[in-house]
């Protein structure tokens, strides 16, 4: 019984972490080129709209969140307009991408408010692994968007960590000028992060309202975008740390659903997950500055060719 | 061709002015193609937010309504992005002001003379919002916490217990189920302009503040640590300022204020707290664009807040009158603050296109 309890728990935990492991997996990489994106809450909200607009229209979930990656990334694009090729700040420029993100996507949702997707994501159980006693249903048992993710996990490691363009995003972040010197084009590489992670931020909000929820609501990223960032810190911007702080957060939240029928004020626990990101946050800083491991040192800076 | 960017050494005092304003228009011109995109005229649409907040007395008395919480955390967070310490906060910082405020007005001191209640209230409310904001403070100043992040759950952690008082143990018993607090004593509700919902005291209040802060940005040495700690860190911690101080001050003072235009909403428009976003639409969201649109200057924020103060208005008029959702205002934010992003390039550097050698 309490086995059972557990593993439902853990089970839907995973889900419920997805979006925010995709968010936190392109923000690892705008980062570490050097730009922070504080528009991630703006992106994925985009992405959530298009995702279920698309899908509504066309019937084809997966055309819906290819454009929801879409339209995350050209949002992005803004972003990497404002703060790599003008130079503005970066924490205004995010801001305003959160802002114009979460009212365009009201706009073009309000006509989708009440409708149901009658398209769904089938899961797909993974043969063999399946079976696993306890483990199979928890692990294996989900949708392919949800196996996208975990698999992009390994994938964003080894190119950031074990391949060349790995290391020019990472010589973009830490040194920009010296990277320039060596012939790494500093401007388009820190444009490709800043897309990914546009990109990958779309990816997230299409999970929320095309397969999670899956309906629209406004502003129904409810803070996951700001989640992200501290998430991306708490990973040390490292994507097999974002995976664990992911679905930690998809505990989070799953134990507060749970918690609910018990009679503690719902309000009460709908601070939860903003409480624990505060604490992940002071968990990852702390452990960043005891490691000495850093932010990347060119973070928010803008790069300049012909200021030396 | 090839395009330069070089750095001006001083930006012209003629730049400095014209450019937020073309970029205001630029912004304006850009959000015109979303009105069309979504099948509403963008004169038809403009119009209605100019007559909607300037055109008639009763618009414009409303506009410097929705003005006053603005210009209040606006001249707070000039403060705060002055010393380049990000606080995105003031809106739950504005919460907990008005959260503070009831508590003295229906709990505290309900039977003192509105001579001793009112002040208390905003002492309280002061209080509130500088606690809300110290805690990100301290954080980022102890921790070195990411205060963008922190600052802003803290808005998500005052809004849920706003709506945890006014459903649960402050739920007014006449109020028929809406989650409401009772009514204030009316030793606490702040006098109004004859006919209108300007409660004055707080607009003198928030213009004080203004010239007050400018002042001390100025002219005192607070200020000017806080210049140069934004300006150059380096240089404040070579001439022996506190980084720590500083950001803990500015944080406890840009809260504190946010804490004021929260008693005003409770005391001068309300009378009583309410779930949070019948307190405050964003004002504290909406001010970081006031802040940053008057250039961090104290002084330009009042036309500045008095500007989003109508597109408020403006934005509540297209709304019931052509159909548009609630989070319109966050385009006209969004948008503007990109074009005021980007013309600040212009005052600070100097473009030129020249032919490329060879």
């Amino acid at each position: 019984m309490i086995l059972e309890f557990i593993a439902a728990a853990l089970k839907a935990a995973i889900p419920a972490g997805t979006p925010l492991l995709f968010g936190t997996l392109g923000e690892i990489y705008a980062e570490r080129s050097g730009v922070l994106n504080l528009g991630v809450e703006g992106m994925m909200i985009m992405g959530a709209v298009t995702g279920f607009g698309v899908t509504l229209a066309t019937g084809n979930v997966w055309l819906g969140i290819a454009l929801a990656a879409m339209a995350g990334g050209l949002l992005a694009l803004i972003h990497a307009f404002l703060s790599i090729t003008l130079r503005a700040n970066q924490v205004v420029s995010g801001l305003a991408l959160t802002m114009f993100g979460l009212g365009m996507s009201g706009m073009l949702g309000k006509r989708y408010i009440g409708t149901p997707l009658p398209y769904r994501l089938r899961v797909a159980p993974i043969p063999l692994l399946k079976d696993i006693p306890f483990l199979g249903p928890i692990l294996f048992q989900h949708d392919p968007l949800v196996y996208l993710s975990v698999l992009l996990v390994p994938l964003l490691w080894f190119v950031l960590f074990k391949t060349r363009a790995g290391i020019s995003v990472r010589s973009v972040g830490e040194a920009p000028a010296t990277a320039d010197a060596l012939g790494v084009n500093v401007f388009l590489v820190r444009y490709l992060c800043v897309f990914l992670g546009g990109v990958l931020a779309g990816l997230g909000g299409a999970y929320l309202s095309v397969v999670y929820v899956p309906a629209w609501i406004e502003g129904m990223t409810a803070g996951a975008g700001w989640i992200v960032i501290a998430l991306t810190i708490f990973a040390m911007w490292s994507p097999g740390r974002a995976l664990i702080g992911a679905y930690l957060f998809g505990a989070v939240k799953v134990l507060q659903y749970r918690l609910q029928p018990l009679g503690v004020s719902p309000n009460l626990l709908n601070m939860l997950p903003f409480i624990f990101t505060i604490i992940v946050l002071l968990a990852g800083t702390g452990e960043v500055m005891r490691k000495r491991i850093g932010a990347p040192s060119a973070l928010s800076i803008p790069y300049a060719r012909e200021e030396k | 061709m090839r395009v330069r960017i070089e750095k001006r050494l001083l930006p012209s005092r003629w730049m400095t002015l014209s450019v937020p304003i073309l970029s205001l228009a630029l912004a304006l011109l850009v959000i015109a193609f979303v009105f069309w995109g979504y099948g509403v005229s963008p004169l038809l649409a403009y119009k209605r937010i100019f007559l909607g907040a300037f055109g008639s007395l009763y618009g414009l008395s409303e506009t410097i309504v929705k003005a006053i919480p603005l210009m209040i955390c606006g001249v707070g967070l000039a403060i705060a992005f002055k010393a380049l310490v990000w606080n995105i906060g003031a809106e739950g910082q504005l919460l907990m002001g008005a959260v503070a405020a009831t508590w003295v007005a229906l709990y505290v001191i309900p039977d003192a003379p509105a001579a001793v209640l009112l002040p208390c209230m905003f002492m309280a409310g002061f209080l509130g919002g500088a606690i809300w904001g110290f805690i990100p403070g301290i954080l980022k100043a102890k921790l070195k916490a990411n205060e963008v992040i922190t600052s802003l759950m803290m808005v998500y952690i005052a809004s849920e217990l706003v709506n945890y008082l006014v459903y649960g143990p402050w739920k007014g018993a006449e109020e028929w189920g809406f989650p409401y607090t009772s009514k204030f004593p009316s030793s606490a509700q702040l006098p109004r302009l004859l006919g209108t919902r300007i409660h004055y005291p707080t607009l003198i209040l928030a213009l004080l503040l203004a010239v007050l802060v400018y002042v001390l940005m100025m002219r005192t040495k607070l200020g000017y640590e806080i210049r140069v700690t934004g300006e150059n860190p380096e240089a404040a911690r070579y001439a022996g300022m506190s980084y720590f101080k500083t950001v803990v001050l500015v944080m406890l003072i840009s809260g504190g204020l946010a804490g004021l235009a929260g008693v005003g909403e409770v005391a001068g428009i309300h009378y009583r707290l309410r779930y949070p976003q019948g307190i405050s639409p964003g004002y504290g969201f909406t001010a970081i664009i006031v802040a940053w649109l008057g250039r961090l200057n104290p002084l330009a924020v009042i036309p500045t807040s008095l500007l989003f103060g109508g597109l408020l208005v403006g934005g509540d008029a297209i709304q019931v009158a052509l159909g548009l959702p609630v989070a319109t205002i966050n385009i006209f934010n969004g948008v503007i603050l990109f074009f005021v992003l980007g013309g600040e390039l212009l005052t600070r550097y100097r473009i030129t296109l020249e032919r490329r050698e060879k």
